[in-house]
């Protein structure tokens, strides 16, 4: 039997959805990318989670009316997301393409009418999540002020065609009162290992805290922080300029970076060889395993990712390591493989994609 | 009915399970669906805003906004309290007062410092105020949630543009 092919053809996105990848921005080989997210309403209707089906439908379809004059999105692709398999849905998902709510994969909210994607050059719309609009862009690197100017100038282009509800007082109108204000989210996805091997991290991230950012693991709010990856954001959207905000993250993640290189320096200095065979180990069990769990792909991932970082391993770049982080999830799995995995198949394919790649793209072994 | 399990008690629990495409009906007393992890009392809604809520609905319990309902969505105060998010913008007005209060609490402050919006006025992507297909949506969920005296405005208004 033929499988079927999968709907969702991801090479029609204008930058294949993954030039956040690429490891070409700042402090690349730490932070793996930068996203900002606005959140708007439309007025005239309700909230995403109180409007009916033919309100959401009518909002939709007054958004893409607009996007003619949008130069920001032309050309932008247009996922509906309720006409794509489960599986498609996911893939979005994997990539950070699509929230998992706006997928339909957050068990509490099931897919809406009306839920879809524009996807265009580093920057996408998302249509009917918690809020009627994210606007979010995403960058490779540390690169704050150009993902926020994408996606300010997305924002400035389609509120001038389209009436985003606006509080004299309390700033852009959002479902969720912790997004009132600016809507702006900002974040980095950054690597810690060497503050979790040295036990900084405890310290770090509760210093962060109480500078106004807080984390979350690999996907955003409720996923767990695993591989040593943080999602790392400021938690208050309301009293502070747009400005202000990031310049608050940049001033927070640069320490955060000062403070993850000198604990790599502490490492290679007190602990040389146990470091040294531990990441190597990692990297062994990533080149000949036969079956890996995402967790476990994650974690020696995380230490490989290290050792390039440490230049114990040469010759695998650093767009290698985030590719295998993205495409080695179960939904990528299961559209190279073209059919349904079990669990323990989606392993066996991890294991062989992750080898395969290693092999191809592999590092010079000492 | 008496229960499927022990066969004793009276049954309180309907379980409709459906494994490999067959379905099968299960009827439970209190004790036997407990026995078998099937929740029986209502949870209690999670919602990241957590105790900063509580602390609000303590104090917005006292005040009349807890009782009045949104003009345009027909949310009330113990819905926003039920889900963590409010119906609609106009909900931001609706309950301003414990609202203030709960965004000084979530952000330090009540109020928004950063880029100003002017929406635009006229153009052709702006929506064509109360139309008929609104206020029919408007109405239906004033009917579902019992918001009679609106459903009533609203009724009377899609007579008059009919």
């Amino acid at each position: 039997m033929t499988p079927p092919r999968p709907a969702l053809d991801l090479s029609l996105l204008p930058d294949g959805g993954v030039r956040w990848l690429d490891a070409s921005g700042p402090n690349s080989d730490i932070v793996i990318s930068t996203r900002m997210r606005l959140a708007r309403n439309v007025s005239g209707y309700a909230f995403t989670g109180r409007a009916r089906d033919g309100e959401r439908l009518r909002m939709l379809a007054q958004v893409r009316d607009a996007l003619g004059a949008v130069p920001s999105l032309s050309g932008s692709l247009l996922v509906r997301l309720e006409e794509l398999a489960t599986v498609d849905r996911q893939l979005l998902h994997e990539r950070h393409l699509v929230s998992k709510e706006l997928a339909g994969l957050d068990p509490q909210h099931p897919i809406r009418s009306g839920a879809a994607v524009f996807l265009g050059e580093s920057v996408g719309l998302l249509v009917n999540e918690e809020d009627h609009l994210r606007l979010q862009s995403l960058r490779s690197g540390f690169a704050v002020p150009q993902a926020f100017e994408s996606v300010h100038r997305l924002d400035q282009e389609l509120g001038s065609q389209v009436p985003f509800a606006f509080h004299r007082e309390f700033g852009f109108l959002t479902a969720c009162p912790t997004n009132a204000g600016t809507g702006l989210r900002a974040s980095v996805l950054i690597h810690l290992p060497g503050l979790v091997l040295t036990k900084e991290i405890g310290k770090v991230l509760s210093g962060l805290q109480q500078m106004g950012l807080t984390y979350r693991g690999l996907y955003g709010e409720g996923s767990e922080v695993v591989g040593n990856f943080f999602q790392l954001s400021n938690q208050t959207t309301l009293g502070r300029s747009e400005e202000e905000l990031q310049d608050l993250l940049v001033r927070v993640v640069r320490h955060v970076i000062e403070r993850e290189e000198e604990a790599r320096r502490v490492l290679v200095r007190d602990a040389g060889y146990i470091i040294e065979d531990k990441l190597w180990r990692a990297y062994g069990t990533l080149r000949y395993a036969r079956s890996l769990t995402f967790d476990e792909a994650m974690n020696y991932l995380s230490g490989v990712r290290l050792a390039v970082g440490l230049k114990l391993i040469t010759g695998l770049s650093v767009y290698t390591l985030n590719k295998l982080l993205i495409f080695a999830q179960s939904a990528h799995l299961a559209h190279l493989e073209q059919r349904t995995l079990t669990e323990s198949e989606t392993n066996l394919a991890r294991a062989k994609y992750v080898r395969q790649v290693l092999v191809s793209e592999g590092g010079g072994v000492e | 009915m008496i229960c499927d399990n022990c066969k004793e008690r009276d049954a309180v629990v309907n379980l409709t399970r459906i494994v490999d495409n067959a379905v099968t009906q299960l009827h439970l007393c209190e004790k036997c669906a407990a026995e078998k992890g099937v929740e029986t009392t209502v949870a209690v809604a999670q919602h990241p805003l957590g105790d900063i809520l509580q602390a609000v609905q303590q104090q917005a319990s006292t005040t009349s906004e807890d009782a009045a309902a949104c003009s345009f969505c027909g949310a009330t105060a113990r819905d926003f309290r039920a889900t963590g998010r409010l119906g609609c913008p106009h909900c931001y007005d609706a309950m301003e007062k414990s609202l203030r209060e709960l965004l000084r609490r979530l952000h330090g402050s009540s109020r928004h410092v950063g880029q100003r919006y002017d929406a635009p006025v006229t153009h052709v992507a702006t929506p064509k105020p109360d139309s008929i297909h609104d206020l029919r949506d408007r109405l239906q969920r004033a009917v579902d949630t019992e918001q009679f005296e609106l459903a009533a405005e609203l009724r009377d208004r899609i007579k008059v543009i009919e």
